[in-house]
């Protein structure tokens, strides 16, 4: 049967198909389907794990027990995995295990762009990377066997066009697979120094055995053309090349990225004219060519930033374009915004409007950052408000203390704000927290996580009780405020800052788009009342506009959350009841 | 051959929709496809684009510049911000619906008045539609995504039953029928 499916729907077929038993994983886009449809099949037990360290940790303990497992995270999550990554390296696997990470060229949805293939050849692993979805399932089944074989973790990198992309896939059924008596076996997974020594030379060796295999595996393979021109590629630059040059140029065409072969380019590289690589990011493949002393030419013609496409290649080899049918003149950009009725948002005015520092975190409430609210001085990485306003705060002192917060989803709290909670109280900065608890892992698409008392298929699971989790680190002052009553979030803020002991003020109100939040009527504006003052405005509310000198909310967009009501010193704004 | 259709609009006017309806009607006619769309950020309010390409072996998931036979712009800013996609004789479907972004909103920039005779300059194809008030003549606003498919199905070689065969394929039973005449409505008009 043939389906069409987006590249990560494919990942989880072709986990299923492979007879995997477990997935854990953190939502991060664009990674996240992975696991939700995986979630999908009742014989997978999946899972969303705390972070990508859990879930990496996770998946090597089902290895270990002799199971296939799987964890999927987006490129950053891999910084926050690459603790057990590196040391899997030596362990190798029992169960085969999959490790699938996507990368975010142009950073759709990411605060950077770095190329997860420099972690493959750092941790010394097999990394694949397909090209569409039926290789993205094909390859599944692949590395399960390259894992088992080699004994040895796999990663798979998508991006963000493979991930997002649906194909053409064939179903097969699954394989199931038994799960051995479990034998304990120290010298391979106590890594002792006594024990990792051994296992070094055992990691070296099976690089070499993998480089081996990749000078005559079919995930490999050279499609010739034309000989002027050569063109080295792995993932989607292989079907921009092709689009652009159908056969007319050879092209040799990479699904094992990580050890790259040196035979095999040096065979293709003196069967053509002129070696061309292109590949998004770094000039990856190109340091092997050089370093193997083989000429090509790559980033000096192709950019390390963002994605190709059709154009850029044609660009790059100096073909003509089609001609362009643009507009002129400028058309004003549509920048994602937060909801109407996003609970972040009279927090967010609250901070603004005191001129309060906020270090930021990674979520929906990024965009607290944006016009007119400017509420965020700093974003980058999952928990680094909390760990970063310590900092701030100790070089500071009080005049700072007492005019900064930081605000952390409760997602990216339950990830990695936690430890940096600890950190405060253990050493003692007088900050103030606040936990932005919206009850769902929300820019990634509404993922459950330990604090919303749902698990992955949505079935009641325990929820972390945040209060409490905070007075157990060591907080003393934790309050709970309702970020739609602006004057019990000013009230909040102004007290916690004022105190001279760290605090948490937990901002809790469920998401707006949650299917269980039901929208409330929306509010109007009278216009013989509206003085024209733009106060509501300061709120950035996709719903308010201005029509001529009045206020005008749009009731297809407002859902009633009444926090522009609270800002009207004229009281034209209104509902009736 | 290939033929590239873009869809183009504001995140959460039901793009995902239409080019799942693209995809599974396309699918079921035997060609090679890809469907491709980003989902995350952008999602919240912002500008949003979905590329869906067919034909004997599609490689590109996505259609970069003068390259689209078709554009479907769910909002008139998002078509003006597009067009340069459209390759030349290639056809525009807009709505005539306006959504201002957040720097038209508070006054940082202005929403342009003249998107339509600008496009009408370039050498393309337009058609302009109120998919808006044809939605709430089939029962829902929410229908718009429906009504403007129906409008480009007009342009294809694909019988009319294997449209509505796709559509009940990928709505909710319980609003099958609503979106068959929302379809219909876009379709003849």
């Amino acid at each position: 049967m043939k389906k069409l499916m987006l590249g990560n729907e494919a990942i989880a077929r072709g986990l299923y198909e492979a007879g995997v038993k477990l997935v854990s994983s953190y939502p991060g886009t664009p990674s996240t389907e992975i696991t939700e449809f995986a979630a999908t099949y009742p014989e997978i037990y999946c899972e969303w794990a705390p972070n990508e360290k859990v879930a990496t940790e996770v998946a090597f303990g089902a290895s270990l027990r002799g199971a296939r497992s799987a964890c999927a995270m987006k490129h950053v999550g891999l910084n926050v995995a690459a603790d057990p990554l590196f040391t899997l390296s030596y362990t190798g696997v029992n169960g085969g295990m999959v490790i699938f990470v996507a990368d975010d060229p142009a950073m759709h949805s990411s605060q950077n762009e770095q190329d997860s293939r420099h972690y493959a050849m750092a941790a010394k692993v097999p990394m694949l990377e397909p090209a569409d979805s039926a290789e993205a399932k094909e390859f599944v089944k692949r590395a399960y066997e390259i894992s088992e074989t080699y004994d040895t973790p796999v990663i798979i990198r998508m991006c963000t066009r493979i991930a997002h992309s649906q194909s053409i896939v064939e179903l097969m059924d699954r394989v199931e697979r038994d799960l051995p008596a479990y034998e304990k076996n120290p010298a391979k997974y106590i890594m002792t120094p006594a024990n990792a020594i051994r296992r070094h030379p055992f990691v070296e060796e099976r690089t070499r055995k993998l480089a081996a295999y990749g000078e005559t595996t079919d995930l490999n393979r050279v499609e010739w053309g034309g000989r002027e021109i050569g063109i080295i590629c792995s993932g989607t630059c292989y079907q921009y090349v092709k689009e652009v040059f159908g056969d007319s140029v050879s092209v040799l065409k990479l699904g094992l990225v990580h050890p790259l072969p040196t035979e095999l380019f040096r065979d293709f590289a003196a069967k053509v004219d002129k070696l061309y690589v292109v590949e998004e990011l770094d000039g990856f493949i190109e340091s092997h060519l050089r370093n193997i002393g083989i000429d090509c030419v790559g980033k000096e013609l192709f950019s390390p930033l963002g994605e190709y496409n059709q154009t850029t290649i044609r660009a790059a080899f100096g073909l003509p374009q089609p001609d362009s049918t643009g507009l002129d003149g400028q058309i004003p950009v549509r920048p994602p915004v937060m909801c109407a009725g996003c609970p972040h948002r009279g927090l967010f005015y609250t901070l603004a409007k005191h001129h309060i520092t906020c270090l930021g975190d990674i979520g929906c409430y990024t965009l607290g950052s944006a016009a007119p609210l400017f509420a965020l001085d700093s974003t980058l990485c999952m928990g680094a408000s909390v760990s970063g306003i310590h900092g701030f705060n100790k070089v500071g002192g009080p005049e700072s203390e007492h005019k900064t917060v930081c605000v952390i989803g409760d997602s990216t709290f339950m990830h990695s704000g936690m430890t940096g909670l600890v950190n405060i109280a253990y050493n003692a900065s007088n900050s103030t927290v606040i936990i932005l608890d919206n009850s769902i892992t929300g820019m990634t698409g509404h993922q459950q996580n330990p604090t919303t008392g749902y698990n992955i298929k949505g079935d009641p699971a325990l929820a972390v009780d945040l209060e409490a989790l905070c007075h157990a680190i060591g907080i003393r002052r934790v309050r709970v405020v309702d970020p739609y009553d602006l004057a019990a979030c000013e009230q909040a803020v102004t007290e916690e800052l004022a105190a001279d002991e760290p605090s948490v003020i937990i901002s809790r109100r469920p998401c707006m788009l949650l299917k269980y939040v039901k929208p409330q009527p929306p509010v109007s504006v009278d216009t013989s009342k509206c003085v024209g003052c733009r106060m509501c405005m300061k709120l950035g509310c996709p719903a308010i506009s201005f029509r001529g000198k009045k206020a005008y909310i749009d009731p297809t967009q407002c859902v009633g959350c009444k926090v522009c009501m609270q800002l009207c010193r004229v009281g034209a704004i209104g509902r009736e009841e | 051959m290939t033929c590239n259709i873009m869809i183009v609009g504001v995140g959460g006017q039901g793009s995902v929709l239409a080019s799942k309806l693209l995809g599974v009607l396309l699918t079921r006619e035997g060609y090679d496809v890809k469907v491709s769309e980003v989902h995350g950020m952008s999602q919240r309010g912002g500008s949003v684009v979905t590329y869906v390409r067919f034909g004997d072996r599609v490689y590109s998931p996505v259609i970069s510049k003068g390259e689209a036979d078709y554009i479907v712009s769910f909002e008139k800013l998002e078509g003006a911000r597009y067009v340069e996609c459209l390759r030349k004789g290639g056809r525009i479907i807009v709505n005539s619906q306006s959504i201002d972004p957040m720097p038209v909103i508070i006054g940082a920039a202005e929403y342009p008045t003249d998107i339509l005779d600008r496009l009408r300059a370039k050498d393309v194809l337009i058609d302009e539609m109120d998919a808006l008030a044809l939605a709430r003549e089939a029962g829902s606003a929410k229908s718009v995504n429906i009504v403007l498919m129906g409008r480009l199905a007009r342009y294809f070689d694909i019988p009319y039953e294997h449209w509505t065969e796709a559509i009940a394929q990928v709505v909710k039973p319980q609003f099958v029928e609503m979106n068959l005449r929302a379809f219909a409505l876009g379709y003849n008009r």
